[in-house]
């Protein structure tokens, strides 16, 4: 992958496959440590299963043997100069939690999180976004959307595009100018 | 700066749109399906779906679907797109780009004229 931003796709979709209700997810900007987490309330995953789960063996799809998502991101914050963690139980939900150093020559650049945020928007499965740089902070919750939309579909063409541009704005002010 | 507020004005002119259309049936729809998992993010699946979403926002597209779904069970062409006209057999498209939705919206989807260059057995 060539961003994180694709990555939090990535393991969003895990979430939203897991019947999650709610899917939280946190990019924190604090000095030189860039912190990424995603909790969702889905299925979880048994003690058992999750120590295997970032082996690149480990999947319950059928149609190839191999699930990727996961190893894929603890390789990218290991080569980052960061930290994977994963917790997780069954009937409770998961929490993804990497750290990299913004400063590390290896470390992927965050990039486009309006792209992965309307990718993300699902008319079943809600999704908090909590984006914080330095103590400037911008929320963006599909429930407050979705009391606006009165019924209309959150995935329907114009809702997506305005949500992204909306997304695109508040994410620059809050950079200020820097690129993560 | 743009706020959750102003999709009051835009769910108005939607709702106006819904009530004037005539029920469009659901069978005329045109279903576009991108894949989504590890493998297809990984080759480029976000502006893929990005670039038919957008593209049938800002044209006012109303009877094509964009939607996604998981493994495909070919890695290796992705990023992949299928295509559902009512009443045709399904279309695959594989390595998809942006350019090559664009492409596949305006000819195919729209136009009725599948991009013969664009499926599996024929890519380089
Ligand atoms: N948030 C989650 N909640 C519950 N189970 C999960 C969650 N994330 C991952 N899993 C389980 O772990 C498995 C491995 O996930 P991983 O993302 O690595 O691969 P995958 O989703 O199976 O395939 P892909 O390579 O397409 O992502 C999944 O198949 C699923 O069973
Ligand atoms: S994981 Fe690649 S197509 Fe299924
Ligand atoms: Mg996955």
């Amino acid at each position: 992958m060539r961003e994180l931003a694709l990555h939090i796709l990535d393991i969003a979709e895990n979430s939203v496959k897991a019947n999650a209700k709610l899917v939280t997810v946190e990019i924190l900007v604090d000095d030189n440590l860039l912190t990424i987490r995603i909790s969702d309330d889905g299925k979880g995953m048994s003690e058992e299963f999750l120590t295997r789960v970032t082996d690149p063996f480990t999947t319950t799809r059928t149609t190839r043997k191999v699930g990727m998502g996961i190893p894929l991101l603890k390789q990218a914050a290991e080569t980052g100069g960061g930290t994977f963690d994963i917790k997780s139980q069954v009937g409770v939900g998961t929490v993804v939690t990497t750290t990299f150093q913004l400063d590390d020559i290896d470390r992927m650049p965050l990039g486009d999180i309006a792209e992965t945020a309307t990718t993300l928007l699902y008319p079943n499965c809600d999704f908090k976004w909590i984006y914080k740089v330095g103590d400037r902070e911008f929320v963006f919750d599909t429930r407050e959307v979705k009391e606006e939309l009165e019924g209309i579909p959150i995935d329907s063409p114009e809702i997506i595009a305005f949500l992204k541009s909306m997304l695109k704005e508040n994410i620059e002010s809050i950079n200020g100018g820097i690129i993560i | 700066m743009k706020s959750i507020a102003d999709i009051k004005a835009i769910r108005e002119k939607m709702q106006a749109q819904i009530i004037s259309r005539d029920n469009e049936s659901e069978a005329n729809e045109i279903r576009v399906v991108v894949g989504m998992a590890t493998c297809g993010i990984a080759a480029g699946a976000r502006p893929v779906f990005n670039e038919f979403v957008d593209q049938v926002a800002n044209r006012g597209i109303k009877h094509v679907k964009v939607t996604r779904t998981g493994c495909i069970g070919m890695c290796k062409l992705e990023p992949i797109v299928e295509v559902f006209v009512p009443g045709q057999e399904k279309v695959t498209y594989v390595h998809v780009d942006a350019e090559k939705a664009k492409k596949i919206l305006d000819q195919h989807v729209l136009g009725g004229k599948i991009c013969t260059e664009y499926l599996v057995g024929d890519e380089a």
